[in-house]
């Protein structure tokens, strides 16, 4: 349609069809620019925190994910996980915060290679999240949850006969 | 012949709360397994994002990483959530293959 619109732009003598278009065309992308759907692909790479999952130790991890070290144990997380693994490699554990504004619920195998397994942040879902995980070694499970800004936590041990990683 | 899909969703509603549970079928891999046959190491392969919609508005986002189990089991709660509202699953993985999976909460 605009194709059809043949003028002469009166300050760069650009045929007209020709300097809508652009013009047009420069507005559309900036208008898309802006919403993002420009930057390239998602990287996934650069959502993922991958310090958090490859720090070695549970206070680098807990302090990688969440910018803070600085954990309260709480009551107030009910951790249902069994008390020993039947298979190291898949072990079920829930985590319910009864906590108020629960932003977000991480799980970490104290003694895994990796202690960092899963996290989890909310934006209208409860404060609960379950996963089953690897455990390489009888280590405690630690899940950290986010509320009110502050960081709070709950352990509870596990024993596992055969290591789970395939390592 | 009939394919098992790869993600299935699985909801269940009682006083108020809807129980979410996904179930992938991915094999984790951490890049520690070696293979037996080839005697090299199998490479990483495991999923790494898990989010969660209800009605287009995303309710949770996961990380998940390789000591999340093979077949992945994630579970999550939503309240008031209302009989036929659409709850979709999404996920991708370190080899930039991902999927989405949509259900209607009952």
């Amino acid at each position: 349609m605009l194709d059809e619109i043949f003028l002469e732009d009166p300050v760069t003598q650009a045929p007209r069809r020709t300097f809508l278009r652009n013009t047009l065309a420069t507005a559309v992308l900036v208008a898309v620019g802006g919403t993002g759907l420009l930057s390239p692909h998602r990287a996934l790479a650069a959502d993922w925190p991958k310090d958090a999952f490859t720090a070695k130790k549970l206070e680098d991890a807990v302090q990688a994910l969440f910018g803070s070290g600085t954990l309260s144990p709480s009551a107030s997380i009910k951790l249902k996980a069994p008390a020993q693994a039947e298979n190291s490699a898949q072990v079920q554990i829930q985590v319910s915060a009864e906590l108020p504004n629960v932003d977000a619920i991480a799980i970490f195998v104290e003694k895994n290679p990796s202690p960092l397994v899963a996290h989890a942040s909310f934006s209208g879902a409860e404060g609960y999240f379950s996963a089953r995980m690897k455990m390489a070694q009888t280590s405690d499970v630690v899940a950290v949850v986010k509320s009110g800004g502050k960081l709070y936590s709950a352990r509870q041990n596990i024993k596992v006969t055969v290591g789970g990683c395939g390592g | 012949m009939a394919t098992d899909k790869q993600t299935k969703i699985r909801t269940k509603t009682q006083d108020g709360v809807t129980d979410v549970l996904v179930l992938v079928s991915h094999p984790m891999e951490t890049g520690l397994r070696v293979d037996p046959k080839t005697k090299e190491k199998v490479p990483p392969h495991f999923i790494q994002k898990m989010s969660f919609f209800l009605d287009g508005k995303e309710v949770a986002s996961s990380d998940l990483g390789t000591a999340v189990a093979k077949d992945p089991l994630i579970g999550i709660k939503l309240k008031g959530a209302k009989p036929g509202a659409k709850l979709k699953v999404t996920w991708s993985d370190n080899k930039g293959e991902s999927a989405s999976e949509e259900t209607t909460i009952s």
